[in-house]
């Protein structure tokens, strides 16, 4: 064999304050699935801007099929036969599949042939679109076909995909894998981003771990085990979150019927949600991103009220009060987006630990804040969550995801919540900070509260929760107990199936 | 005295066309994703730019072209400040608003007393002679040919052209289109330059056809009306002709209602063209924004 696809030598970029990758080298074949595996923050993305011309290297050279490979803008990735998938921002909500497709090519042709075109390349992978219809009406599934097929218009030698799976049904991932193994059968290279231990064990064929900006090793992934890939991700072991064995309480949380429409023309409207959770029970819900995640935890936190049906927490009905009253009532929520929604991005600790806090924790007397108070309880949430920043008069934009996360849930924790509901506890949060934000969830359970854990991860959900849900087009499907469920029955709940069907699979 | 609805018609089309050429150039820059609140401004740059260079040539087309260079050079303050200085789009436009009616003021001082340049009028052969058509639309000067044809053309380069869609794009998610190679801040700036030689243009329809002298604050908030009808239009250009038409359309009507010394307070009659044009456009309103409108856009990331 001469040169590979694409040799990468010495690749080193450095920002102020941080190298966010130091003389990484490594090879990807032709034909071949190469797994780009590390930590967020690891330094996947700005290895995979620099292949993609986004970022410029500091020092250090590619070489594609032996010639020398320096791209200074995605244009010329594109034209010598590199494309990529984003996992965000890649999208114009507002356009229509073939525009979007077009906009990502150098030549298009007209749209009725590009039209034309795209039903026929989606038709060869299996991946059905309408080249006309609003990118911003499609579901997360469906937008990554977009982005796929605007690849594969393109005949790339090199296709790189930037953690394709966070927003798919174990069945769309199913799909996703075939298409990928044809393309590779038919010569293509993937490059893969991931941090899924699994789904890189049953793909790839080679993988190159990150982590801290360097490279740590490149194996062949089917030949570890995800423990050993997991190690040496992280650099270290960690506990797996355990489940204690807990009482289970009465009903504390109680939603009845609840429909709310959607507060914008690409929400998500809920649609008759009812479900209860106990005193020490964890209660989990799945599902495709942008099925009523946002929309329920905006109805759960009072942010969003006039809907019908009812949020009773201990048979009190809170349906039409706002965050304050449900916050001073024991319903608490941390929702997803850190930096502007749960965080106020460029006020302090202190200020965002009042801003939750404030009523609960009795920080206002006589009308005057009493920022000792506030502090203290900052202070108290950054040393029980071990949040790694110099002090509590920080800014929370500069503080990293994992540990403002940290910040975020603990704050909730230690306000001792007769109800707690997060959405999205651990997103774009490392192995370490992860199992730690978990262990908390769990442990507050055991000491008597009841938890609603939204999430698109399903492996956090399955090791959390005590009973799983799933959301679809705003409909939460049947709730059942985790233990003995399948992952073939939780996509089918996610899918939106009948029970009839799942009874089916099951015989 | 009666009204006459030929001519009044025909006065509607002169009184809109310098807030239709405003409001199309700001529909592009808004549309690319910047909110430029410095219309105002720019227009009245254009109309002192554009009185000062035709009297000094004789020659009204050289004077509107001058308008439009005019324009365009103080909107590249504001595009320098905006899409390299990354100042705030809201505060940058304001002061450029600020900017400008104190620079054209300065500028003018010399020509307040200045007679008007004559801008001939350019019957279209032929379709001038039909009966009540052809006074209302087809017998006015080149520049409202211009600015209807402005309008389609904006409307083709939007929704046609591979630029047009680069530029949607753009507007709609700037940090998506840097990723996928499109020039964000080469567009925006030429969006923005585009806007204010539209405006500048606008200004000069102004000082030279609708008053046609140079006096102080001479466009009068027609800028601020033409960032409006933009918004309630919401960014199209079809809906855009109809509100600038509209508010054109409702302030000659006032103006002769006026004349006739109907018994309506003035104040009521002056209002009127605000009220009757937030009414329709609200009505029709159904659009979104931009998504990236007004957003700054960093190209680190």
């Amino acid at each position: 064999m001469g040169d590979p696809l694409l040799r990468i030598s010495g690749l080193t970029k450095a920002y102020p304050g941080v190298v966010a990758n130091d003389d990484v080298s490594f090879d990807i074949g032709e034909a071949e699935v190469h797994a780009l595996l590390g930590e967020n923050g690891a330094g996947k993305s700005t290895l995979v801007k620099m292949i993609y011309g986004l970022v410029k290297p500091d020092k250090g050279g590619m070489t594609l099929r032996g010639a020398p490979f320096t791209p200074p803008e995605p244009r010329a990735a594109r034209a010598a036969g590199v494309a990529m998938v984003f996992q965000h921002f890649s999208l114009f909500d507002a356009l229509n599949v073939a525009e979007n497709i077009a906009l990502g090519m150098e030549n298009p042709p007209k749209q009725r042939d590009l039209a034309a075109r795209i039903r026929e390349v989606s038709e060869t992978y299996g991946l059905p679109l309408d080249p006309m219809k609003i990118v911003g009406d499609l579901s997360a599934g469906e937008r990554q076909r977009v982005e796929i097929i605007r690849c594969l218009l393109q005949d790339p030698k090199l296709l790189i995909m930037d953690e394709p799976t966070s927003v798919l049904t174990p069945q769309e991932v199913e799909i996703l894998f075939q298409t990928l193994r044809k393309l590779k059968a038919e010569g293509t290279s993937i490059l893969y981003i991931s941090h899924k231990l699994e789904e890189i064990r049953a793909l790839c064929d080679t993988a190159t771990i990150l982590r801290l900006g360097k490279k740590v090793d490149t194996c062949t992934p089917a030949e570890k085990t995800a423990r050993e890939l997991a190690t040496m991700m992280v650099g270290a072991s960690f506990e797996t979150p355990a489940k204690a064995a807990r009482e289970l309480g009465p009903v504390v949380l109680e939603v009845a019927d609840l429909s709310m429409k959607a507060p914008t023309e690409f929400g998500t409207s809920l649609k008759n949600v009812s479900f209860q959770v106990k005193a020490g029970e964890v209660l989990g819900l799945g599902g495709v991103a942008g099925n009523g995640q946002d929309e329920l935890i905006l109805a759960l936190s009072g942010e969003r009220t006039g809907g019908t049906g009812k949020v009773m927490l201990k048979g009190r009905d809170l349906g039409q009060e706002g965050p304050v009253a449900r916050r001073a009532a024991g319903l608490l929520t941390a929702p997803e987006e850190r930096l502007g929604h749960a965080a106020a991005p460029d006020m302090s600790l202190t200020e965002n630990a009042f801003l939750t806090a404030k009523t609960r924790k009795g920080m206002v007397k006589n009308g005057f804040l009493d920022w000792g108070k506030a502090r203290g309880f900052a202070e108290e949430v950054i040393k029980a969550f071990d949040v790694r920043t110099p002090g509590t008069e920080n800014a929370a934009r500069s503080l990293s995801g994992g540990n403002l996360q940290k910040f975020v849930i603990g704050r909730e924790v230690l306000q001792g919540p007769e109800v707690l509901v997060v959405n999205q506890p651990t997103w774009g949060v490392d192995a370490a900070a992860a199992a730690a934000i978990r262990q908390a969830l769990l442990d507050l359970a055991a000491g008597g509260a009841a938890i609603v854990v939204i999430s698109q991860d399903l492996d956090e959900l399955m090791e959390v929760s005590d009973r799983f849900g799933a959301l679809n087009e705003g409909r939460l499907s049947e709730i059942r107990p985790v233990d003995g469920l399948t992952v073939e029955q939780i996509g089918l709940m996610m899918g939106g199936a009948h029970d009839m069907e799942v009874a089916h699979v099951d015989g | 005295m009666d009204i006459n609805p030929i001519l009044l018609l025909a006065a509607i089309m002169v009184a809109s066309t310098p807030i239709l050429l405003a409001a199309i150039g700001e529909l592009v820059v808004e549309r690319a994703g910047v909110l430029n609140l410095g219309v105002e401004g720019m227009m009245i740059t254009g109309a002192v730019c554009g009185f000062i260079v035709a009297h000094s040539t004789g020659s009204a087309t050289v004077g509107f072209i001058g308008a439009a260079v005019g324009g365009a050079l103080v909107s590249t303050l504001f595009a320098v400040m905006v899409i390299f200085l990354m100042t705030n789009q809201v505060a940058t436009g304001l002061a450029l608003t600020l900017f400008g009616v104190g620079l054209a003021a300065l500028m003018g001082q010399s020509y307040v007393a200045e007679g008007q340049i004559i801008v001939p009028k350019a019957p279209i052969p032929g379709l001038s002679e039909i009966p009540v058509l052809g006074p209302i639309l087809f017998r006015h000067d080149l520049v409202v040919y211009l600015s209807v044809a402005l309008v389609v053309l904006v409307w083709l380069f939007l929704t046609r052209s591979r630029a047009g869609l680069i530029l949607r794009a753009i507007g709609e998610n700037a940090e998506a289109a840097h990723a996928l190679g499109h020039p964000v801040r080469l567009v925006r700036f030429l969006a923005v330059m585009f806007g204010g030689a539209c405006a500048g243009l606008g200004g000069a329809y102004v000082s030279l056809v609708r008053v046609p002298q140079w006096i102080d604050n001479i466009t009068a908030g027609a800028g601020w009306i033409a960032l409006a009808i933009v918004v309630f239009a919401s960014w199209r250009p079809g809906r855009l002709i109809i509100g600038a038409y509209l508010f054109g359309g409702v302030t000659a009507l006032q103006l002769n209602i006026q004349a006739t010394g109907l018994a309506i307070p003035v104040e009521y009659l002056s209002m009127s063209p605000y009220i009757a044009t937030i009414i329709v456009l609200v009505a029709l309103s159904a659009g979104r924004a931009p998504g990236s409108l007004g957003k700054p856009f960093h190209a680190s990331s």
